[in-house]
């Protein structure tokens, strides 16, 4: 799937491609001519790729061929054991878990699901967990709490699941009770967005002693559609609602909500898969090494220290 | 021909007593009883006989729950700065004015400190009527200081919501509060402080995804709506009606989320009784 910022790039290496096989087949010399265009695509792709809008990497972060949780999880472990189930209710197959080792290191990696094709979407409830979700990875960060592992969690929601049983089952209490019982996890804990975060449904599993977040993916408190219904009872306007809500990766930073960005390949993240999973390993470890060499209540208090530290009111 | 010549402008009502509460001389209750506002007021805004709880906002609750209604406000002079430079229809900046003008209020929530019944208690009470009770930096940070108080003084907490959720023109510093006020919240548990919740018409998205639900206990006010979703967003993703009932404060205490209902005209004796048995 092209994007339509991506099509000026599209053209321009299908051009390239013209060029090759004619130069292949005729003893016509266009090194030259090919070397020109390769390099100009180069820049292309390098001027659009850093220069994107907030609603451009909105569109690189639910790109079909983006890679999800599990995809990391498979590239970066060397054994992942997935482990279901909150143990009161159900299985929520929008959040997956499970114990993982990473360079001889085990790991307890959480994170929501998407699924690639319709069957999988479903399967997947298009990543919007429901309270058991929530529950289930509580449960699993406070079994790495008891066996002393470090905790990742991958985010990437549209949202917790806004739906009957969500609401029975106290969609709102199970989030709350996440962000309360997060910051004081003995364990270190990285959080990484690793495509779309929206609003308490993404929270509910990002407070960590660092919170990162993937070049092109966003974190806001809401998405631009519906925030563009809501100002302009219209979706018509989600760029520039986009743009108000300053949910890069660039921005959040600049606000001090977020500890980091990791970069992705120019292209973004489904355009090489093996880098971009490479760069999460050697994130996680570094990352690691920093925080477990501090004494677990200093990382608490820290932790709390942190967040509490985020908001700009005047007085 | 003076005597209709009015000399003071006594009734009319001033503007201080519009904020939620009923303005004129008479209200009318949904369900089509009229009461007299200052029987109204006698009866802890609750329509008597139909037991309607009218929406009031902190000015209501302090006067109801305070002794004598003293009490010392905590950062009374804070307000919401424009970090994101947030223009929609209007400017945010402008819209906090315009809230502020309209309901002499600075932003969604009032922090206090006081005595209920002689009881030391820190009350946090939101204003339904400032953007919606939207919860911004200000609420986020008024609620983390009335924390600190509480942890520091080691008095009881009561937080009274009735919001909207996040303020979206805050984006990601209003979902941040969502945060910085359950962290405060842990900090109370480790320091043994009770939390009192108490979830009022409406309360819902981020408050309800934070602070409201994180009571020791958790109490509400009757036929409250109570969510993390709107009753609309849910009708639209699940395409059919919502049954009767839903989201309301019973359907919510059925299903486990909330320790008792307690209606406003017993709210005081209720917290006092509460407070003691825990002291």
């Amino acid at each position: 799937m092209l994007l339509d910022f991506e099509k000026p790039i599209a053209e321009l290496e299908a051009k390239l491609e013209d060029m090759k096989r004619i130069a292949q087949n005729s003893d016509a010399d266009v090194k030259d001519a090919i070397k020109a265009l390769e390099k100009k695509i180069r820049q292309l792709k390098k001027e659009t790729f850093e220069n994107l809008t907030g609603w451009q990497r909105v569109q690189l972060s639910r790109h079909p061929d983006r890679p999800y949780t599990l995809d990391y999880i498979y590239e970066i472990t060397d054994d992942f054991i997935e482990l279901h189930g909150d143990r009161t209710v159900g299985d929520d197959k929008a959040m997956v878990g499970g114990l993982g080792t990473i360079d001889g290191q085990t790991y307890m990696l959480i994170g929501q699901q998407k699924g690639r094709n319709t069957k999988q979407r479903q399967f997947r409830n298009f990543g919007m967990p429901n309270p058991e979700g929530y529950r289930k990875a509580l449960r699993l960060m406070r079994l790495a709490e008891k066996f002393r592992k470090p905790i990742v969690t991958f985010i990437d929601t549209p949202g917790a699941f806004p739906g009957l049983e969500a609401e029975q089952r106290g969609q709102g209490e199970a989030i709350a009770r996440n962000l309360k019982e997060m910051v004081r996890l003995k364990v270190p804990v990285i959080c990484i967005i690793i495509g779309e975060g929206a609003s308490g449904g993404a929270l509910g599993i990002a407070i960590g002693d660092r919170v990162l977040m993937l070049e092109n993916s966003w974190y806001s408190v809401i998405s631009p559609e519906n925030c563009s219904t809501i100002l302009w009872r219209s979706w018509d306007y989600k760029e520039q609602a986009a743009e108000l809500l300053k949910l890069t990766a660039k921005d959040m930073l600049s606000l001090k909500l977020i500890d980091g960005i990791i970069r992705e390949p120019l292209g973004g993240a489904h355009t090489d898969m093996k880098w971009m999973a490479a760069e999460i390993k050697k994130t996680i470890l570094e990352t690691t090494k920093e925080l477990s060499a501090m004494d677990p209540a200093e990382r608490i208090r820290q932790r709390i220290d942190k967040f509490c530290a985020m908001g700009v009111v005047k007085e | 021909m003076a005597w209709f010549r009015r000399s003071d402008k006594g009734i009319l009502t001033p503007t201080e007593s519009k904020r939620e509460v009923p303005d004129g001389l008479w209200f009318k209750s949904p369900g089509g009883k009229i009461v007299h506002t200052r029987e109204l007021k006698h009866n802890a805004f609750v329509v008597p006989d139909e037991d309607y709880h009218v929406r009031i906002g902190s000015k209501e609750y302090f006067e109801l729950l305070f002794d004598h209604n003293e009490f010392k406000e905590l950062d009374p002079d804070m307000e919401s700065a424009d970090p994101l430079n947030f223009t929609d229809t209007k400017p945010y900046l402008e819209r906090i004015r315009e809230s502020q003008e309209k309901t002499e209020l600075k932003d969604a929530i009032r922090t206090a400190v006081g005595k209920l019944n002689g009881i030391d208690i820190v009350i946090g009470c939101m204003d339904f009527s400032f953007i919606g009770g939207s919860m911004g930096s200000v609420v986020g940070e008024k609620i983390s200081r009335a924390i600190d108080h509480c942890l520091k003084h080691r008095i009881p907490l009561l937080l009274i919501s009735r919001s909207g959720g996040a303020r979206m023109m805050e984006a990601g510093l209003s979902l941040m509060q969502m945060a910085k006020t359950s962290a405060k919240l842990a900090l109370l548990d480790e320091a043994g402080i009770p939390y009192i919740s108490l979830l009022t018409d409406p309360t819902t998205g981020g408050v309800t995804a934070s602070f409201a639900m994180l009571g020791d206990f958790n109490i509400a006010e009757p036929g409250a709506l109570i969510g993390f979703a709107g009753p609309r967003v849910i009708r639209e993703t699940i395409g059919k009606d919502l049954p009767k009932g839903f989201q309301s404060a019973e359907f919510v205490l059925d299903h486990g989320f909330l320790d008792f209902i307690v209606d406003r005209r017993n709210l005081k004796n209720r917290l006092t009784v509460l407070l003691k048995m825990l002291a």
